[in-house]
């Protein structure tokens, strides 16, 4: 146990200077860092939202509605499949959607093999399982009966999410908030945390709109009586103007949606803030067709069901481009323009979680976690220096590198050090020495049986390395338990208690073996005090 | 130089003949502390319940009667204020009003409005919403993030020892958490996620005592063939009694700075944390290595099955 190989003397020696060089960059000011040489380590540790302030946004998704959604599309797809079947149009009838599956009767038998024919064309198939994105089944002869799959309705999901994903990033971006955080957790949830930001409510603003626009007829024939009562047309719905509450019928069916916007500007026309768009050159044409053949009809714009306008088409517009107008402000124009810009969400997004920590707890937190662990540091310090003399300063030692060699590994990994991770290092402070106590008690034992100086030191290192091993094993148990399924504060505990598990016993107890070995080898001594 | 020490050598304390005494006062503790647990309760966070939180700090000292007054004179269910690490800041809790983000958005602006009316000194330092859903996630985590890891640890103790040992360890942990949660009841400082990182910390650090401890029982199971299994026992917590010692100060000294200066976010944890260190060291040393005896260990226990065989070969 007292050799040490030149080879592994200077590879504890690298690890340690290498420690100090990427443990550095964390003594300064973020600011003074970056106007280093591009040669110099810059990165720094991240600082959670508790330390530095900033907000904290759990977003979930909307299953159900999403799960009904795509159960309305495979409905849309497979009537207008049908519709246009090669060979001559399959007329079906009775057509229900309901409890998750869509099934309608074929009118003429004959057609039933060519319809399911086209429509398992229609559903996609899913990874290497074999599964596809929904079952066609025939019923009673001439019913065709349409289901999601579960690996349709996940993979929808898991396409939802990447894309909402992009989208919440989008939105962001606009804000000219920095270095927002966006990421996936689990299946159907985002986490989006902003540093700096104090108040969420223009965040949550924004993420919490779908932002589904789309310009529909209204449906003049309807009986004004019955659009009161909520009564609808056949073909028609039921919407609300955004503005007075008012209940307005307008076709189903959209002339066209938001998906092919290519622009939107807040603008202020005569005194009013209005939102000016643009299509992209096919949504241009088919708004150039759709408005010439509707002139002098209303049309309704309508984002999220809910209506912002209804004006009358004067001419057709035919420069793809117009301007919505309704009750703006200067804030809720530009809103509705990023929304516009950054495209519907694919899915509902619901706020479940929010937390903001104002920038004086952040500065408060980290000035008391740091004067705590420095006091720690010096208190450890004094008790290992009066309890076990020189080889007390050898475990000093070792707690500082300890100390060092944490923060090189949280800023070369990025990890984030949050306020319970303050609390893991000055924890791990204590814990660390424990290694050193073990093998010094071990050697102050053997020296009362009688061991002469260098056997004790020997059998003390040896005989308290498998403690070590058992206690320190046992504690990277509960750190990995603690890291799989704790949330939040108890992953950046587990975090900083992992890593300090490590370095703890690099340091305690080979980085201080091999000041011990060198003094003993320089001095000796033929007695020690300890 | 003479050097501090905290144990003196060869101490003798006769911890196994106290083991009676110490399995009342363990059993005690441990049936008050569940008691606790059903009358008082827990007072649960907004991690665990749901709900609204702020935190308000005042330039002054302020009244928690009125302010409850303001906050329940807006009529958003019943409230629950208390003072947070100091008499200036407040500690705002409400339920979550039905509806989705934009009303509780509302909620926060009208409390922080009618706050800010009667007292102009005051800033907002943390706000924290949690719905219903998300906290009984995170119950539903912060169980079985402790049951599983009580579950590896009797799992490694069984391995790398016995199955004794794996009993004895369990039955201290079992004791260490429920009296750190009996604290939680009888204090009723605020019991939230930072709480349960700190209850696993405790488990893991119990667990280094018992470690050392089942290690040197081990080892002088081997040594001393002969020796009975009380005054055997006794030997071991002895020998390793200074460093038990020594980590637990070393470990008092790092908490106390941090329950002292480390701030009041981190005062609970730190507090929970300090108590199961102290709680945990009582239990490695009076009850899980006496608890053995109970259990059965004795010299066969490590014995080798091949010793045996090499003997009689010898003795041949």
């Amino acid at each position: 146990m007292l050799e040490f190989s030149k080879v592994k003397i200077w590879s504890i020696i690298a690890v340690l200077v290498a420690g100090f060089i990427f443990a550095i960059p964390n003594a300064f000011p973020e600011e003074q860092v970056q106007a280093w040489p591009s040669w110099a380590p810059k990165k720094q540790m991240n600082l959670g939202l508790d330390l530095r302030g900033g907000s904290h946004i759990l977003l979930e998704a909307n299953a159900e509605g999403l799960a009904r959604a795509n159960i309305d599309k495979m409905e849309e797809d497979a009537l207008s499949e049908l519709r246009r079947a090669e060979g001559g149009a399959i007329a079906v009838g009775d057509v229900s959607n309901r409890g998750g599956r869509v099934s309608f009767l074929v009118r003429n038998v004959d057609d039933v093999d060519r319809a399911v024919d086209l429509l398992r064309n229609l559903s996609m198939p899913i990874g290497v399982t074999g599964q596809r994105s929904f079952n066609v089944e025939v019923a009673d002869g001439n019913r065709i009966v349409l289901t999601q799959t579960s690996a349709g309705r996940t993979q929808a999901m898991e396409s939802a999410m990447t894309q909402a994903v992009e989208v919440i990033r989008r939105r962001i971006d606009e804000l000219g908030t920095r270095e927002p955080t966006i990421i996936r957790q689990g299946s159907q949830r985002i986490v989006v945390q902003v540093p700096g930001l104090q108040d969420p409510s223009a965040l949550k603003q924004l993420l919490g709109k779908t932002a589904q626009l789309e310009f529909k007829l209204v449906d003049i024939t309807a009986d004004p009586a019955d659009v009161a009562a909520g009564r609808a047309p056949a073909g028609s719905q039921i919407l609300q103007m955004a503005d007075t509450g008012q209940p307005i019928a307008v076709k189903r069916r959209a002339i066209i949606t938001g998906d092919q916007l290519m622009d939107a500007q807040q603008t202020l026309q005569q005194g009013q803030w209005v939102v000016s768009f643009r299509f992209d050159s096919a949504g241009g044409r088919r708004f150039a067709r759709t408005t010439q053949e509707n002139v002098g009809k209303p049309f309704a714009i309508v984002l999220d069901n809910r209506v912002i306008s209804a004006p009358n088409i004067n001419e057709p517009i035919l420069g793809g481009s117009g301007v919505i107008s309704g009750s703006f402000n200067a804030e809720s124009s530009n809103e509705l323009a990023i929304l516009l810009r950054s495209g519907k969400l694919p899915v509902e997004l619901k706020v479940v979680e929010e937390r903001t920590v104002g920038p004086d707890l952040g500065a408060d937190s980290i000035r008391a976690g740091t004067v705590a662990s420095l006091v720690a540091v010096l208190a450890v310090g004094v008790f290992m220096l009066v309890t076990y003399g020189r080889f007390g300063v050898y475990a000093n030692i070792a707690l500082v590198l300890n100390v060092v060699l944490i923060l090189a590994v949280m800023s070369l990994t990025g990890a984030t050090m949050t306020l319970p991770g303050v609390a893991g290092m000055v924890l791990t402070i204590g814990a660390a020495v424990d290694a050193n106590v073990l093998i010094n008690e071990r050697i102050r034992e053997e020296r009362r049986k009688g061991r002469n100086v260098r056997a004790a030191v020997e059998t003390g290192f040896k005989e308290a390395s498998r403690t070590i091993w058992d206690a320190n094993t046992m504690n990277l148990i509960v750190a990995a338990v603690m890291f799989a399924f704790g949330s939040g504060p108890i992953k950046g505990f587990a975090v900083v208690l992992t890593i300090g598990i490590v370095t703890s016993v690099f340091t305690a107890v080979t980085v201080a073996r091999l000041f011990i070995v060198n003094w003993l080898n320089r001095k000796r001594p033929t007695t020690i005090t300890i | 130089m003479r050097l501090l020490k905290l144990v003196p050598d060869n101490t003798n304390i006769g911890f196994v003949r106290m083991r009676w005494v110490a399995f009342a006062v363990t059993l005690v503790l441990t049936l008050s502390s569940i008691a606790l647990l059903m009358t008082r309760g827990l007072n649960l966070g907004v991690d665990f319940v749901g709900g609204l939180m702020m935190e308000v700090k005042f330039e002054q000292p302020v009244k928690l009667d009125e302010l409850r007054a303001t906050v329940d004179g807006l009529d958003y269910g019943s409230s629950a204020l208390q003072n947070f690490g100091g008499p200036d800041t407040v500690l705002v809790r409400l339920p979550l009003p039905p509806g989705d983000d934009a009303a509780v958005q509302k909620v926060v602006q009208k409390v922080q409005a009618a706050i800010s009316e009667n007292h102009k000194d005051a800033s907002f330092r943390r706000v924290e919403t949690v719905s219903g859903k998300v906290s009984d996630e995170l119950i539903r985590d912060g169980i079985i993030a402790i049951v599983l890891s009580m579950g590896a640890i009797a799992l490694f103790t069984w391995f790398r020892f016995e199955w004794h040992f794996g009993v004895s360890t369990i039955v201290a942990l079992i004791h260490d958490v429920t009296v750190t949660l009996g604290f939680f009841a009888l204090t009723q400082l605020e019991f939230d996620l930072n709480i349960v990182a700190a209850v696993l910390t405790i488990i893991g650090y119990s667990l280094n005592d018992k470690v050392v401890i089942d290690d040197r029982i081990r080892e002088n199971l081997r040594k001393y063939r002969q020796m009975d299994i009380g005054p055997l026992i006794d030997l071991s917590v002895n020998e390793t009694l200074s460093r038990t010692y020594a980590t637990t100060m070393a470990l008092t000294l790092a908490l106390g700075s941090l329950l002292l200066l480390g701030g009041d976010v981190l005062f609970g944890f730190t507090a929970a944390m300090l108590l199961g260190i102290v709680i945990g060291t009582y239990s490695s040393v009076f009850v899980s290595s006496s608890l053995l005896i109970s259990l059965g260990v004795g010299p066969h226990t490590f014995a080798p099955a091949d010793t045996g065989a090499a003997e009689k070969v010898g003795s041949r």
